[in-house]
């Protein structure tokens, strides 16, 4: 069945809601002068598992359905919804957005562009129209959940404490807009979690690895898979029951190839998000075709990697997404738009348009960014450090986009001493400015990776799942906030 | 609907809820269910910005078989839905596992008196209004000073909650709050900068209950420029250890990071910095934390806790002693111990110093006190580690010299550990932030390491 019979009979038939209904929504929107007006139908299934104390003791299945209503007047945006999608709350929720125009009725009669020729073409087949949900028995996620409390005990006595998850979503969505975009798509999202602590000689810490993307429960039933991600998990926590206390200060810093792109996500890809460009608010903004980053550095936003957890068809504004340049050469080449911010910017939707779910509003997001290779062997960057650290996996970060300071938390480092990793160090923060920090890059590695499908980005409240990554890096200075002054 | 009406709503579906549930076999149940609605209205630049109309609605339900748990939720309240809600909930505990402790509270801790907390007002201001205020808001920010060259707005919302908790121990209570809110957020720059060169950002908000007690939106534009405006110029700052003050609107984050590790969650997991602690000096002896779940109007206050557990005013530290647990039902059992109330978590907590000095201790004095330091005010990312309490964060703030501010500092990490930052309070403010549930005055403590 293709993508907009299954979410037209799963999102519109129960409520009687046909191409008329819709047409007479946006209708009532744009005969009250609004320059742009869309519909977004959401159903979304979320399944979770959880495991701890060697028992699978957490279940739930959570259904969530609903449809948001946007009106767009210049900059001004009208937006209301209803977790009922019926004729009357649509209508409903039309004349409440469209209150951000008391002009009342302009006479300007709207033409409805016909659904029949969708704007489809390049949309992508990027996963499969599946619900993961149902492809994996109950029972099969269970015993994943009991093999990996296993392998990860079996490896070392230390191990005190495992907690495991899966969740899988299922989402349809269906998008209709006054542009004449009658769009839907099905998005599986799967991912698995381990996390662990250990303990030895009164000591305790943690570690946790996961993985997952757009697809269906038997990705993560590869059991080789799975099983690395136990074995990661308490690896990482095995590391830090070594770890001693971390320099403070400026210092040379060597970032691992992958999960460590979240620097890349918070030093520039926040900066470079079409809403605060076109406010003027970003470190970044009115700069394109200026460098910002060292000449190594070439950073994209790619929707289109199959299966990945940032990737989508279609963004939540129906535009197929797109592999977008940010920065070319260290030179900044553009900025990641949704439709509204990309109108009022004069320049066309990157297929960014991102929202949590239909009763938030749509806003530039990032899907998976990251740097591109470069040349240099990763060994080789280490062993050009004198005195410096080696960061090889992160927890979150945070930017502020304005003054472009950005940070991140290292939860495994190490000390480099003469071109040699020495002992780890106890969790770190880093500190920077976005576009200085990317200049001080002088060696890009050739070993680009993406992280492994687990990550989530937040923004005015909406979190979305994202992609990030990157080859393994050296950045010239970079303030490390240790406890040893 | 008028909200006593959403109520009885909620109340008869969440009975539903549970009758289903024991239709379908299970031993025991609980649910629960809620209604939000309200606005938002945002101007930028003096115009509209977004205007949006929220109304959510969930309801959720937790089933056992004997010691076998499943959850399932859903936002449409239909009865074919909640038939469906209960099926899927009931579906899922056919495959988890038996877990000793599972279970609902005891019947004898189950709250039986509801008074009155006065937590819902209305606000008169409707949408239309509402831009008005906004707009008067970002106004007096965009006015304050000639430095204040962009915004990211004005902002009003206001909204109505419902919510009704149930259970098949025959406990069924709800109730209804509001939460109203002004804030706002510009930006700064020198006038002789170019391009996005030194832009500075600051925000600054008032939310409350009752209507009557939001500031005046004047008052949060023009407190949001100040702040703005004293960023500018920001330094890196110098790598050293150095006494440090947190501010009063970020010094409860300090007192987060100890509930956190004081709840049950942490401490039956072992993913604390603070197991076995009850009973132990974790602060100076002038150091109490309280906790009033019953205060009226309180921005966390409730009479039963996520389990229908009866909420208990209480120290959690007292004379610097850590003098209860955050417990909730379940964790409570697998510690062996009572329910302390807390399931989800500590409602309206208060840091307070016994020392004499502290009862009129301003900021300015403890910038006095200090002398040479640092004041935080704003804190970045997530480097706190609360299985060992090592604490590694971004900051932002001033730095003090000769009990003066002397300049801005926008690009440092503050490290320690905060076991030993707990032990180091020196001195506790009365400038109290009476915004949120966890409220102090500014701290001042002995010494961190800074690095820049």
């Amino acid at each position: 069945m293709s993508k907009i019979k299954l979410a037209t009979t799963q999102l519109l038939e129960p409520g009687s809601i046909d191409e008329d209904v819709i047409n007479r929504a946006i209708s009532r929107m744009m005969s009250s002068g609004m320059d742009y007006a869309d519909l977004y139908f959401q159903q979304s299934h979320h399944e979770f598992w959880s495991l701890e104390d060697g028992v699978v003791k957490d279940g739930s299945y959570d259904i969530d359905s609903g449809v948001g209503v946007r009106a767009v007047h210049g900059e001004k945006s009208g937006f209301a919804y209803s977790d009922d999608i019926s004729v009357n709350a649509l209508l409903q929720a039309a004349d409440s957005a469209r209150v951000i125009s008391r002009s009342g009725s302009t006479g300007k009669v709207y033409v409805p562009v016909k659904s029949s020729q969708p704007k489809l073409s390049g949309a992508h087949e990027l996963y499969a129209s599946i619900n993961p949900l149902l492809t994996v028995a109950a029972d099969e996620k269970v015993a994943l959940l009991r093999d990996l409390d296993r392998w990860a005990r079996a490896i070392d006595p230390k191990v005190s404490q495992v907690i495991a998850s899966v969740a899988g979503a299922y989402e349809t969505i269906l998008i209709a807009a006054s542009d004449g975009t009658f769009a839907a798509d099905v998005r599986p999202l799967v991912r698995v979690n381990v996390s662990v602590i250990v303990e030895h000689n009164g000591r305790r810490e943690n570690g946790s690895c996961g993985f997952g993307g757009r697809s269906d429960f038997s990705l993560l039933l590869d059991q080789d898979k799975a099983k690395q991600s136990a074995e990661e998990a308490v690896r990482q926590a095995l590391v830090n029951l070594e770890a001693e206390d971390a320099p403070a200060g400026t210092m040379e810093v060597v970032l691992g190839n992958g999960w460590p792109g979240v620097l890349l996500h918070e030093a520039v890809g926040h900066g470079l998000e079409g809403d605060f460009n076109r406010k003027k608010t970003s470190a970044f903004s009115g700069r394109i075709g200026e460098n910002v980053a060292s000449s190594l550095c070439t950073v994209v936003d790619n929707g289109t990697l199959e299966g990945r957890r940032g990737s989508l068809n279609i963004d939540d504004e129906g535009t197929p997404t797109e592999n977008t340049t940010l920065i070319e050469n260290g030179v900044l080449k553009g900025y990641m738009q949704d439709k509204s911010n990309a109108h009022l910017m004069g320049v066309e939707s990157t297929g960014n348009g991102r929202r949590e779910s239909y009763a938030h509003l749509p806003l530039p997001r990032m899907t998976n960014t990251y740097m591109l290779p470069g040349e240099s062997d990763p060994q080789e960057i280490i062993e050009s450090v004198k005195n410096g650290i080696y960061a090889v996996n992160f927890g979150g970060g945070q930017v502020d986009i304005t003054s472009g300071k950005f940070v991140f938390s290292a939860n495994e480092a190490y000390l480099i001493e003469n071109g040699k990793v020495k002992q780890p160090l106890r969790g770190v923060t880093l500190i920077g400015n976005g576009p200085e920090v990317m200049s001080k890059i002088t060696m890009v590695g050739n070993d680009l990776e993406l992280d492994r499908g687990v990550g989530v980005c937040g923004k005015e409240g909406q979190s979305v799942p994202v992609g990030v990554g990157q080859p393994t890096l050296k950045v010239r200075e970079l303030t490390v906030g240790g406890t040893e002054v | 609907m008028s909200n006593s009406r959403e109520q009885q709503m909620l109340e008869e579906l969440t009975q539903q809820m549970l009758d289903e549930a024991k239709v379908q076999g299970a031993t025991a149940a609980e649910a629960a269910s809620s209604i939000e609605s309200g606005y938002s209205t945002s101007v930028r630049m003096g115009e509209i910005d977004t205007i949006e109309h929220h109304k959510d609605n969930g309801m959720g339900i937790s089933v056992y078989f004997g010691k076998r748990k499943g959850s399932a939720s859903t936002s449409d309240f239909s009865a074919a839905s909640v038939k469906e809600a209960v099926r899927a909930a009931c579906d899922i505990a056919r495959y988890t596992e038996e877990d000793e402790y599972a279970g609902l509270a005891d019947p004898e801790n189950l709250a039986t008196e509801f008074p009155d907390l006065e937590l819902e007002h209305s606000w008169s201001v409707g949408v239309e209004e509402s831009v008005e205020l906004a707009k008067e808001c970002e106004q007096a920010a965009l006015e304050y000073d000639e430095r204040i060259i962009n915004s990211e707005g004005g902002s009003v919302s206001s909204h109505h909650s419902v919510r009704v908790y149930g259970n098949s121990n025959g406990f069924l209570a709800g109730y209804r709050s509001s939460q109203h809110s002004i804030s706002c957020s510009v930006v700064a720059q020198e006038s002789s900068s170019n391009s996005s060169d030194g832009m500075q950002r600051d925000y600054w908000y008032s939310a409350a209950r009752d209507p009557e007690a939001l500031a005046n939106a004047e008052d949060v534009g023009r407190i949001a420029a100040e702040r703005t405006v004293n960023r500018l110029g920001s330094r890196k700052g110098k790598t050293q250890r150095s006494p440090i003050i947190f501010a009063a609107p970020i010094a409860g984050t300090l007192i987060r990071h100890l509930l956190s590790a004081v709840s049950g969650g942490a401490l039956y997991r072992k993913a604390s910095f603070l197991l076995d602690s009850l009973g132990e000096q974790l602060f100076p002896d002038f150091i109490n934390i309280s906790e009033k779940p019953h205060l009226h109007r309180g921005v966390a206050s409730a009479s039963f806790d996520s389990d229908g557990v009866a909420t208990v005013e209480k120290d959690i530290i007292s004379g610097g002693v850590l003098s209860s647990y955050l417990l909730n039902s379940y964790a409570a059992r697998r510690l062996n111990m009572e329910s302390s109330g807390n399931g989800g978590g500590a409602r309206n907590v208060r840091v307070n110093s016994s020392k004499s000095a502290d009862s009129k201790l301003s900021l300015k004095d403890m910038l006095q006190d200090m002398d040479r330091g640092f004041l935080v005010t704003e804190l970045m990312g997530q480097g706190v580690n609360g299985i060992t309490g090592d604490y590694s964060r971004g900051a932002a703030g001033f730095w003090v010299d000769g009990g003066e501010i002397v300049y801005p500092i926008d690009e440092l990490t503050i490290a320690g550990n905060l076991k030993d930052m707990f032990k180091q309070i020196v001195s506790v403010g009365t400038d109290v932030d009476c915004r949120g549930n966890i409220q102090s005055g500014s701290i001042l403590l002995e010494s961190m390491s800074l690095a820049s």
